[in-house]
């Protein structure tokens, strides 16, 4: 047993209402940097779509991730040697139309243009050629709110095995927003597909960085990726993926994006975890075992024999506390709601997902729906959301364990309801669901206050154990030297000189003082 | 000393020291700027037959400088090899990859200048040095014709000559009188040649060293620590 810690997320898709300020601050903090302008290190899309980038989840165009080759795993793109000879031009690359060409507008002409009969408008201007863009016909988010056609929405991967012809109908549709981030795998697939080996997760924490001062630019991690979440910066040439905001989580704070998060939808917490089963776990044999596999790799930190061997290992009894009170094992192991994301990948994700609840008010109202023991909630299988498309989501499209985990959290509903509306308890539904009292009022506490306490049990970094002298460290993070927040003075360089400046319009607009 | 010394006497010195120390210079000051700069992001439009077919000539083009001119006369001999059976493995050798570079290369120059999104992106240096590689590819390929002329009148020497040259440079006792009686369209490509040499730190032909063969036998999980142990 060999006893690693990891940063892990669980968002609770139930109440992400789709706001996006997660993306913003993220994209604020992280990639408003020229080569990086299209990159989301935190996306939201809505659901069913095909996403950002386009079918992002579908292998058959990518091959990202893992697949088992006789029984042994290997990358879906091809072995080591594969790699290298098709390093000249990766034939798994999207291009930059599968995510969206960068834009901005030329806002100065709306106060700049002369008088005329129309209102001026602010053109789009490429944010790679610095020229005026004809029409913008992809962006980000372009499948918004269920924007666009359902037939190019159903293309969505998640809609295979469903008769999707249904969903297609207005008084069937349905729709779930999925926030998404780098997932911090166990069995990183962009690890495994470096040339050049900058890729590397980090001890402590789990955290997956790309070494920038390594990183040759082979893109063999962008396509190897099956969340498309690295990214190429096409003008440093290199690859750059979300960091975990690891120096807030080294100082025991919470990730931007999780910070910002409006529905206080996302938790962060410490996971323990057996790094010497990784393979073992990773190669199952049927993939829908591969959610219940990834359960069973994580160690409890309440067990003697793993307080012992995580001692062992050099992890502080801070983290082991940590990852006592954690709100990842909570949802992961104890209560049953959170899955991974596409376990079928075989990367072993460390972001999970509380599946949404979809009921249909006006269909209750009129007791069309088939409703629980207290007549009031509907039942997992009469939500709006085929259990189906989230089981292909969630859990390679095994039904039983999303289904049980939408139960519980009905049960939890029902019961809360039975307090604070009738006044009465009622623990039908959450016998039936199997969960006990006392789980649903720490469910209704994590889930439904969310209190930033609960949701945040972050330890700190011990930055203290890996600096000889922390004292004689005072004072230089954060400091440089060179020029690097400024564009220099000198002239001359025979190196290439970075170039910082995203394209922005070149037209000034009026100062406000001028009358 | 006259200009012809200085250019095949000298200025091999010059932009090998450069090559080398400008090398190390980058990789130890601006590693962060050491890349391949693929575009790939950006157009993907027949950047697999052009890519491939570029690097595969350019690769097997230099393996074969590198082997026909610094191999020492007498291991050919030693191997059996006549030096005229070595000029028709060069010609028909440098014909093909040098075709394939040419093709691939055009390919890859056109997309370069010509693709919106690809050349606003590129450097100064990326369109020079990529130019600059096809005028000494052009400049190679057209050595060709005067080499069959040679080899058609049994005549290895100006062959020789330019091997003994490139190995009197490497010995350090360089020796330009050797490339007297060598056609002009030759001392122009060696030019070119050793030019690619001088500008090549400054540019991001630097990835050629860090062409990833390590990666055939690394395990494929990598994990740092910030402890100490």
């Amino acid at each position: 047993m060999k006893v690693r810690a990891q940063f892990a997320f669980v968002f609770n898709l139930d109440k992400c209402i789709g706001c996006h300020t997660c993306s913003v601050t993220c994209k604020n903090v992280w990639t408003n940097r020229k080569g990086v302008e299209y990159a989301w290190f935190n996306n939201v899309e809505s659901k069913p779509g095909v996403g950002y980038p386009k079918q992002w989840e579908n292998q058959d165009i990518w091959h990202g991730g893992w697949e088992l080759k006789n029984g042994k795993l290997e990358l879906k793109s091809g072995s080591r040697t594969n790699k290298l000879l098709n390093i000249f031009a990766n034939p798994d690359m999207p291009e930059i139309d599968d995510y969206y060409e960068p834009f901005t507008y030329n806002y100065a002409h709306l106060q700049n243009a002369p008088l005329s009969e129309a209102t001026p408008t602010a053109r789009p201007i490429s944010q790679i050629t610095g020229k005026s863009m004809e029409k913008i016909t992809w962006g980000p988010n372009w499948e918004d709110d269920l924007a666009g056609e359902f037939h190019k929405r159903s293309k969505d991967k998640n809609m295979d095995n469903i008769q999707k012809e249904m969903y297609g109908q207005f008084e069937n549709t349905f729709h779930m927003y999925l926030p998404r981030i780098c997932n911090h795998c166990l069995n990183a697939s962009c690890v495994a597909a470096c040339p050049s080996g900058s890729i590397y997760k980090r001890e402590e924490d789990g955290i997956v960085l790309v070494d920038q001062d390594k990183c040759r630019g082979w893109r063999m991690c962008i396509s190897s990726c099956p969340y498309k979440k690295v990214f190429y910066n096409w003008e440093s040439g290199k690859a750059e993926k979300c960091i975990g905001c690891y120096p807030r989580v080294e100082s025991g704070m919470p990730t931007v994006c999780s910070e910002s998060c409006v529905g206080r939808i996302r938790y962060n917490g410490i996971m323990l975890y057996d790094a010497d089963r990784i393979e073992e776990f990773a190669s199952m044999e049927d993939t829908q075992d591969l959610y219940e596999a990834q359960r069973s790799i994580f160690l409890d930190p309440n067990d003697p024999e793993v307080i012992k061997a995580a001692r062992l290992e050099g992890i502080n009894d801070d983290w082991l506390e940590a990852a006592r009170n954690s709100p990842i094992w909570k949802m992961v192991m104890d209560w049953k709601i959170a899955f991974p994301i596409h376990p079928e990948f075989r990367t072993l994700p460390m972001v999970w997902y509380v599946p949404p609840l979809s009921p249909v008010q006006s269909q209750i109202d009129q007791g069309n729906l088939p409703v629980g023991p207290d007549g009031a909630i509907p039942v997992a299988g009469a939500m709006r959301l085929p259990v189906q498309y989230l089981a292909n989501l969630l859990t390679a499209g095994k039904t039983e364990p999303v289904e049980s985990a939408l139960n519980k959290l009905i049960a939890m509903r029902s019961y809360q309801r039975s307090i604070h509306v009738e006044g009465k308890i009622d623990t039908r539904a959450i016998d039936a669901a199997g969960i006990t009292e006392d789980q649903a009022k720490e469910m209704y506490r994590y889930l439904a206050i969310a209190n930033y306490e609960d949701r945040f049990v972050i330890p700190t970094g011990h930055t203290e154990e890996t600096l000889d002298d922390s004292f004689g460290f005072q004072g230089q993070n954060g400091f440089n030297f060179g020029n690097d927040s400024s564009h220099g003075v000198s002239k001359i360089t025979l190196f290439p000189r970075r170039r910082k400046d995203t394209v922005e319009p070149k037209e000034p607009a009026p100062s406000s003082n001028n009358s | 000393m006259n200009l012809h010394y200085f250019i095949y006497g000298v200025y091999p010195y010059i932009a090998l020291s450069v090559f080398l120390l400008g090398s190390l210079q980058r990789f130890d000051r601006e590693q962060y700027t050491w890349k391949s700069d693929s575009s790939q992001l950006l157009s993907k439009a027949n950047m697999r037959l052009g890519s491939n077919l570029f690097h595969i000539g350019i690769l097997a083009i230099f393996a074969g400088h590198a082997v026909g001119l610094l191999t020492p006369h007498w291991v050919f001999a030693g191997l059996g090899v006549s030096d005229m059976a070595h000029q028709m493995v060069a010609i028909w050798a440098g014909t093909v990859f040098g075709a394939m570079c040419l093709i691939g290369g055009l390919i890859l120059w056109v997309r370069r200048m010509f693709n919106a999104r690809v050349s606003a992106a590129s450097r100064g240096s990326d369109k020079f040095i990529l130019t600059w590689l096809l005028i000494t590819l052009m400049l190679g390929l057209s050595t060709i014709p005067v080499s069959i002329g040679h080899a058609n009148h049994g005549n290895p020497s100006v062959m020789i000559a330019l091997a003994d040259w490139v190995q009197s440079i490497v010995y350090l006792h360089p020796n330009p009188a050797l490339l007297d009686g060598v056609d002009t369209v030759f001392k122009i490509h060696l030019f070119f040649g050793m030019t690619v040499f001088l500008v090549f730190p400054f540019t991001r032909m630097v990835h050629v060293w860090s062409a990833p063969l390590g990666y055939v036998n690394r395990p494929y999980q990598i994990v740092r620590s910030k402890r100490k142990l």
